[in-house]
């Protein structure tokens, strides 16, 4: 029978706490043999994550003597074809807890073609352990690693130089190491690094620290992880709701349900909805467990708004200053996943967020991953990485990749084998060149800021006026002559001013804020209303 | 005009919370994606929490897909109990299925070998009830921490035409884009629970008042006594030893599967905190008294492959 582990005062406190504690997701990298798999046995095994019976498994199973009466890496390698072959093939996940944090580590492949595997479990993480064999030093798979994880946005990196015991413990080797590698990663622009020497087989610096390197005094590994800031995918963007679903379960209530991926929302607050533009307060917050007086990212949600707006799966709400874009063409890295390779131009479905959509990718040049740069290449391999064009059928609501992990992400699957071909990092959009068929809404929307409209306003000299405002901040707008003219520049997607007497607009900051109340300015600012409003 | 600036210090959300986010995000993906989903509800604690999950994914709504219990004739009475009250009191659609034929024709596990009789009343069950009910996505409480060849599956699990699972050749499973996208008699299995732990999912069902099956909590049950092992006498074909007798024993079970294949281990947990801190001081992992993984070394990766859950 089970000892009891705590008192029973202590418990309830106990239970209490842990269920406040954060959590943390971690993906283990490097080339095949640094030694990842032996680390996370080593991680699990030293904090007292495994149960015996596991190790007891892992010790009949053991064949490789020199790695120990139990070859920890056995605690993590799954697959009955990779026991076989004695290599990692896929991401595995991984669980484990302390008394202050619960973690998810991505044990991810170290073969180079593996590489879209690792993306995976790169694409989840808030932080990276890229080990390096201190004998071997960096090896390209070292620097691939490093860029794939870079370029997925993983804000803080751990480089672990491991096997120190088969290095002597040797400070020289470690500093040789350590300097090369933040050489490479300074050209990445990458993260904060923190480097230690580590051995997995022998447990220095993993979980306690070593005293056979009294030359290096920072925290252990688990240390590390304990205490480094976590929420890795929250983005620096307002907030952020891409409708999942609409709730309508009778005629009193109407919910839009999503997950706040960025920002924070509150009771009372201003939405917009995108494509739509049309504005309206959120009046509840709903949840299962009561109405909430506030909602951030990552919650899940559903959002009752005071305006019955048009509003379906895929649509985008969001708040606060800082627009997304709205454009159907745009510029991504793209690592591709399919074993046929990218050609020059390719036809797919995109899902972002919410939404799939038809798509159209244009290779424009390969990214060498050693030297990053950029080099023309005919076609995209797998598991290679380039810059491309998309152009999609629907515009989409997006945020450049750097600061918003899951409005600037996306996969491209393939229409008929339905296979996912690549996962892509949204750059920006880009101008749509001169003469590409007919002028869609979209485009006009996307370049103007704005959806077509008839304002009716008192005055010709407020028309003037009017038309001066929009003017400078880069509408499409025009006085119209006529009411019929009105209603032909509006469909064409331009701002058509009509003098009425009897408008109810009497002036231009009146004016402006209908338009933006009603959704109908939808660009990236909001109009400089002057001292007006 | 007031904006409502977010603050530029991050909040952050507990692991429970977070656990309990991605899982609900996946919930309505799948209600929103897929045309016929199911969810397979298998009476234990990991289903209990999958149901809350639901309930919370779709509030003020109800849940919008039927549940599916494979049902093996093998369970625990109380679990049969337990699952007509509480699917009842959630107000969800249950869809029971059995394999009549194979019961009919005298499958058991003391006569088949746990591995066929598993074989015939889940896994053939599962994949004909599925294919009933014309299901393209089916909804399951797995986690990755149950079992080594678990943790390398998706949250969306591709089966082909035959129900069966590719290890080698899984979708690569990028944020929380989903790949949903099926031919005619594909499905996709989906594991809201993957990253939870066995630990997590009792905190859950703490923090949160949720029910479960009476079975897990420690009372006083007849029980064939075999050295470490405690076999629950519920069906008639147990195999007795000679001179061998149930004795009452304080136990509980730890899994919850069918009667036959199921040990109890002995304890005094009759709470949730008390299973709690069992779990903590115990050394063993879950799924060990079950009697099917170990079988043979990599057994549920072959079972998987099948179309086992
Ligand atoms: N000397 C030494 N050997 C190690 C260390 N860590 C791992 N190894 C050995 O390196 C080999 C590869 O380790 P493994 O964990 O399987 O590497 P992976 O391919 O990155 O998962 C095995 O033989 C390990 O026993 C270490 O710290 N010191």
């Amino acid at each position: 029978m089970a000892t009891r582990a705590v008192l029973e005062p202590a418990f309830e406190q106990y239970l209490a706490r842990d269920g406040e504690k954060g959590l943390l997701r971690f993906l283990t990298c490097g080339s095949v043999d640094d030694g990842k798999s032996t680390l996370i046995g080593r991680l699990l095994f030293d904090s007292r994550n495994v149960f015996e019976d596991q190790v007891q498994a892992a010790a009949k199973a053991t064949r490789n003597r020199a790695a120990g009466e139990v070859d920890l890496s056995l605690l993590t390698d799954g697959l009955r074809a990779e026991r076989e072959q004695g290599i990692t093939i896929d991401v595995a996940y991984r669980y484990f807890a302390t008394a202050r944090r619960k973690f998810i580590i991505a044990d991810t492949p170290g073969h180079e073609q593996y590489t879209r595997n690792m993306a995976t479990g790169a694409s989840t993480a808030d932080l990276a352990i890229l080990l390096i064999d201190a004998r071997q030093g960096v090896l390209p798979q070292s620097r691939r690693h490093a860029f794939i994880c870079s370029l997925l946005g993983i804000p803080r990196f751990v480089v672990a130089i491991n096997k120190m015991d088969a290095a002597g413990y040797h400070r020289a080797v470690f500093e040789r190491v350590r300097d090369e590698f933040a050489g490479f990663l300074a050209k990445l622009g990458s993260p904060q690094a923190y480097f230690l020497p580590i051995s997995a087989l022998a447990g220095d610096n993993v979980v306690a620290r070593s005293r056979r390197m009294p030359w290096f005094d920072g925290p252990s590994l688990l240390e590390h992880l304990e205490t480094v800031e976590s929420g890795g995918l929250q983005a620096s963007t307002g907030f952020r709701m891409p409708v999942q679903c609409v709730s309508r379960p009778d005629h009193a209530f109407r919910g839009y349900a999503g997950q706040v991926v960025s920002g924070a929302i509150h009771p009372g607050d201003m939405v917009t909805a995108l494509p739509s533009g049309r504005r309206s307060h959120v009046r509840r917050i709903a949840t299962f467990d009561g109405d909430l007086a506030e909602a951030f990212a990552p919650m899940p949600v559903t959002l009752e708004l005071e305006d019955p707006l048009d509003i379906s799966r895929g649509d985008l709400l969001f708040a606060g200053s800082g627009h997304p874009h709205m454009a159907g063409r745009f510029e991504a890295h793209l690592i591709w996943m399919d074993p046929r390779p990218l050609d020059a131009r390719r036809r797919c479905l995109l899902k972002h967020t919410t939404q799939t959509v038809a798509a159209e990718v244009t290779l424009r040049h390969r990214v060498d991953i050693h030297t990053l740069h950029a080099e023309a290449a005919p076609a995209l391999e797998m598991n290679a990485i380039g810059v491309v064009e998309m152009v999609t059928t629907k515009a989409l609501f997006f945020d450049s990749y750097r600061l918003n992990r899951i409005t600037g992400s996306f996969i491209l699957i393939d229409p008929e084998t339905n296979a996912t071909l690549a996962a892509g990092m949204i750059l920006q959009p880009v101008a749509a060149p001169a003469g590409s068929g007919p002028v869609t809404a979209a485009e006009r929307m996307a370049r103007w800021g704005h959806r077509g409209a008839v304002i009716e306003i008192e005055t010709a000299s407020l028309a003037v006026a009017l038309e001066r405002a929009l003017f400078d901040h880069g509408c499409s707008v025009a006085v119209a002559a006529s009411r019929s003219a009105a209603s032909a520049l509006k469909g064409a997607g331009i701002l058509a001013i009509l003098v009425t007497p009897s408008a109810p607009l009497r002036d231009v900051a009146a004016a402006l804020r209908q338009l933006q109340q009603q959704g109908v300015l939808v660009s990236r600012d909001t109009v400089s209303t002057g001292g007006g409003i | 005009m007031v904006y409502t600036e977010t603050s530029t210090i991050m909040q952050t959300l507990s692991h429970l919370k977070a656990l309990e986010a991605e899982s609900i995000h996946i919930l309505r993906e799948v209600v929103s994606e897929f045309q016929r989903p199911v969810m397979l509800y298998s009476i234990g604690k990991d289903s209990s929490v999958l149901l809350r999950l639901a309930q919370k994914a779709f509030y003020p709504g109800p849940i919008p897909f039927p549940l599916l219990h494979v049902d093996t004739s093998y369970k625990f009475r109380e679990m049969i109990e337990f699952r007509d009250a509480c699917t009842r009191q959630v107000g969800a659609r249950l869809i029971v299925h059995t394999n009549r034929q194979a019961l009919d024709d005298g499958a058991q596990p003391f006569r088949l070998g746990t591995q066929r009789c598993c074989g015939l009343l889940k896994t053939q069950a599962l994949l004909d009830a599925l294919r009933a009910g014309g299901f393209d996505a089916a909804i399951g409480g797995a986690r990755r921490d149950e079992e080594r060849s678990r943790a390398k599956e998706r949250i969306y699990s591709f089966r082909d035409v035959h129900g069966q699972w590719d290890p080698k050749n899984q979708r690569p499973e990028l944020w929380n884009l989903f790949n949903g996208r099926i031919g005619p008699g594909e499905s996709i299995r989906v594991f809201p629970l993957s990253n939870w732990t066995e630990l997590d999912v009792w905190h859950y069902i703490h923090r949160d008042n949720i029910p479960i099956v009476p079975l897990y909590f420690a009372k006083e049950r007849l029980m064939l006594v075999r050295g470490e092992t405690l076999v629950p006498v519920e069906q008639p074909f147990i195999p007795v030893l000679p001179g061998e007798k149930p004795r009452l024993v304080r136990c509980r079970m730890r899994s919850l599967g069918c009667s036959p294949c199921t040990g109890a281990i002995r304890s005094d947990a009759d709470t949730v905190p008390k299973i709690i801190e069992e779990l903590i001081a115990a050394r063993r992992s879950e799924r060990e008294n079950r009697v099917i993984d170990h079988d043979q070394d990599g057994s549920m990766e072959i079972k998987k492959r099948e179309g086992y859950f």
